[in-house]
């Protein structure tokens, strides 16, 4: 007679004890992500219609809308909010598909993509300073030109930082969200097939521009698009770098509604409350604007391959599409560079090209609180990104062994912490808290940080994990290991890199976290990033110059351990080096 | 249930398996001790699909009906880390972060306890597939014809009931393919091993000298 063989998922639970757990990781991991966010929205929205009179004092109803909408820098502050992010998400993705469409398979990409890694990690206040300090009339461009180029002896009275139109602003998350974009895509180009996709439309008769454009690009935007949602959602709301690049009078609506969310008078959180849910629908009805001009270009898209036309020569633009790369990446190392130059400035008068002395005192001076502000931003990164690791592996493991698979919906439940904006779900959540009178805590302020660098950690780790050769495991297996000793003992040791390198990705990502760390914080809970952004405001450049690069310093130094450990590890293994 | 379910050996009783509906194996048969049964069959015809059955790694998608034992045990409802079923790819798959000897230290079974006696036990292995001293090294060092012998002992140090051949020489030259398959053949027919071989390349069944099955549509 024949009977049916039990699936070898019930038969893990049954002979692994320790195992079963396994099973609830990926539910728990969920919770922890999604939780937070709707907990958060909800908060947020029950005092934008003043539904908790005890906290704000203000009675139900439109009060805080109609307060908000009365605030005379309402419509100015939603337009910088649009068009800066827009147009900063639009040009990184249009500098991306340059570069890649010039160069994709030539040695220059690799250079392209070598240089760019390791500007993810820098914080992105950092690289707004570093900006800020390269292009402010007073900055170090103006220096260098000075005065034998520009005439100036004193600094112009010119408004480049902080500029209305917010093309500060713009500059600052372009530089910082290309080289996002840019990986995003090279991770993509892998699964394209490019290469021979490029062959072929090549063999046909199309220019490289076209050919790109027309094979490997639909293809490739696919798989980015939700990270150029992301980008969107991220740069219409950032606060950060809005507070140091960003149009002051007024400034953008997100971080006016942290200015009221601080405010000693809590009848203005109904106000702020307002903003957010005002902030959550202009990135909805963005995205679907977005979502729009996807359509139409694909539209077009079709109709060019249809008619066939082999496209217009471009060749004489390639090499202007590295100046893209080298001026984009550039803003950032040489705003490291100028940070670093302040940090040790003596004298640094208008218009000297560099500092008159050097001299360690800026950093003396800061010492002492400047190491128990890193030693708590390592503490919560460090809590942070192994929480996150954990959860991930278990997550992956639990997939494999369980047959789950992950289906695109899942994958958006992934980005939802990164698409929904922070400060449409932190107030609420810094509201549920009062209500709740739970002091800040650091575990708080961890668990926030969780829900960040899960996504990310995810995204850096899955593809390494899911690429492994099962077959080690089948052969673990033959040779009598269960499925925990095949995890431990081959599988992970084998993925020792990349669980580095994701490591070191959630650490900076944790570390680079403002807003939550700000709001859940409550003010008590600081680390580097809220300390540098809290500085933006005095001007005092050699005090910023320190703390925004003691918080790159932070955030680098794990990729350096991450890239460099496995190698002192297996350094008598050949089979693991694949550089 | 068949009288061969109580021999000695790997038997394969009514075992069907099928995917979304279609039948892509359907197998009976038995393998007794020491002799090596070929599957041959086009790619595509579900040769992997039935060693995963016998390993125990099918994947939840397909459907299986029928038994397979294992010298008179049921291996259905078995982990494949309870099954003691070894198995020998193409790749020599040794793990990479580890060296030589703790390569084999890790089919080595636990019945021999104590860092010395293991050490010893994977030395005297070493050196009875022509490796001695070679226990520190890194397994990317090894030619090629050296890691099959290396994974041929570190399935053999599990002390396997059966043991599963998926193609193991098609990666290897034909010089070298005839002395890998003179080695594994012997060693599986000293040990007294029921070997599954599954193969598309004629020559290995006719080393084998075993029954030949053909399965999938030719």
């Amino acid at each position: 007679m024949a009977t049916s063989l039990p699936r070898d998922a019930a038969l893990a639970g049954k002979t692994d004890p320790g195992a079963r757990g396994l099973r609830f990781v990926p539910l728990l991991t969920l919770l922890v992500l999604i939780g937070p966010v709707v907990a958060g929205v909800f908060g947020t929205i029950a005092p934008a219609f003043g539904l908790f009179p005890a906290l704000t004092g203000a009675a139900p109803g439109m009060g805080g809308f109609d307060a908000l909408f009365a605030w005379p820098g309402f419509s100015r502050a939603v337009w910088t909010s649009v068009t800066t992010g827009l147009v900063s998400a639009a040009l990184s993705l249009a500098i991306v598909i340059a570069i890649t469409a010039a160069w994709q398979g030539s040695p220059a990409f690799r250079a392209v993509e070598r240089f760019l890694s390791p500007l993810l990690a820098v914080p992105h206040a950092a690289a707004a300073f570093g900006l800020a300090f390269l292009i402010a009339p007073s900055g170090w461009i103006m220096r260098i030109f000075s005065p034998w180029a520009t005439g100036f002896e004193q600094p112009p009275d010119w408004l480049v930082i902080n500029d209305p139109g917010g093309l500060a602003l713009i500059a600052g998350l372009v530089a910082k969200e290309t080289p996002f974009l840019m990986l995003m895509t090279i991770a993509a180009l892998s699964q394209a097939d490019a290469a021979r996709s490029m062959v072929v439309a090549r063999g046909l008769g199309y220019w490289r521009g076209s050919a790109w454009l027309l094979v490997v690009f639909p293809r490739v935007y696919r798989q980015i698009r939700l990270p150029v949602y992301v980008v969107i959602a991220y740069a219409m709301t950032v606060v950060d770098t809005a507070t140091i690049l960003g149009p002051t009078t007024p400034p953008t609506l997100s971080v006016q509604l942290v200015r009221w969310m601080n405010d000693p008078d809590l009848s203005l959180r109904t106000v702020a409350a307002a903003a957010a849910l005002i902030q959550l629908w202009l990135v909805l009805a963005a995205l679907a604007l977005w979502r729009m001009g996807e359509m139409a270009a694909a539209r077009l898209g079709c109709r060019w391959a249809e008619a066939g036309w082999r496209g217009p020569r471009l060749g004489f633009l390639r090499p202007g599409t590295i100046l893209l790369a080298f001026v984009s990446s550039g803003a950032i190392f040489l705003g490291l560079l100028v940070l670093a130059l302040w940090s040790v400035a003596g004298l640094w008068s208008f218009p000297d090209a560099f500092p008159g002395g050097v001299s360690i005192r800026s950093w003396a001076r800061h010492g002492p609180e400047l190491l128990s502000t890193v030693i708590d931003t390592v503490a919560i990164a460090g809590a942070a990104s192994v929480i996150a690791i954990i959860l991930v592996i278990g997550c992956l493991e639990a997939e494999q062994r369980y047959g789950l698979t992950v289906t695109s919906r899942g994958l958006w439940l992934l980005y939802l912490p990164l698409l929904v904006p922070q400060i449409a779900f932190l107030p609420g959540l810094q509201t549920a808290m009062l209500l709740a009178r739970t002091p800040p805590h650091i575990a708080a302020v961890i668990g926030v940080h969780v829900v960040f660098v899960v996504p990310y950690v995810f995204l850096s780790f899955g593809d390494a994990f899911r690429a492994w050769d099962r077959r080690y495991g089948v052969a673990a297996s033959a040779l009598g290991a269960g499925p925990d000793a095949a995890l431990w003992r081959v599988r992970l040791p084998m993925l020792l890199a990349p669980a580095l390198t994701a490591l070191a990705v959630g650490f900076a990502v944790s570390v680079g976290q403002f807003l939550p760390t700000l709001l859940v914080g409550g003010g008590r809970i600081t680390t580097l990033t809220t300390e540098a952004v809290a500085l933006a405001s005095g001007g005092d450049r050699r005090t910023i110059a320190v703390y925004a690069l003691a918080q790159t310093a932070t955030a680098l130094l794990p990729f350096a351990l991450a890239l460099g450990l496995p190698r002192l590890l297996w350094a008598n293994r050949r089979g693991l080096r694949h550089d | 249930m068949t009288e061969t379910s109580g021999a000695k050996g790997l038997a394969f009783d009514g075992v069907t398996i099928g995917l979304r509906g279609e039948v892509i194996i359907d197998l009976s048969t038995h393998v007794p001790p020491g002799e090596i049964v070929s599957v041959m069959g086009p790619s595509g015809s579900g040769k992997s699909t039935l060693l995963a059955a016998a390993m125990g790694t099918l994947a939840p998608a397909f459907d299986f009906e029928g038994r397979i034992w294992l010298d008179g045990e049921d291996l259905s409802g078995l982990p494949p880390e309870r099954r003691r079923v070894g198995i020998l790819f193409q790749d020599d798959l040794l793990f990479p972060h580890l060296s030589i000897g703790a390569n084999l230290a890790f089919g080595l079974g636990r019945r021999i306890t104590g860092r010395a006696a293991r050490r010893q036990a994977v030395e005297a292995a070493l050196s009875e597939i022509g490796l001695a001293g070679f226990a520190d090294r890194d397994p990317a060092t090894l030619s090629g014809g050296q890691k099959t012998r290396v994974a041929l002992m570190r399935t053999l140090l599990a002390e396997p009931r059966a043991l599963l051949l998926d193609e193991p020489f098609s990666s290897l030259d034909a010089d070298l393919r005839s002395q890998m398959r003179a080695l594994v053949f012997g060693r599986v027919r000293q040990a007294g091993l029921p070997v599954l071989l599954v193969t598309h390349d004629a020559e290995d069944a006719a080393a084998a000298e075993g029954p030949i099955l053909r399965i999938g549509k030719t």
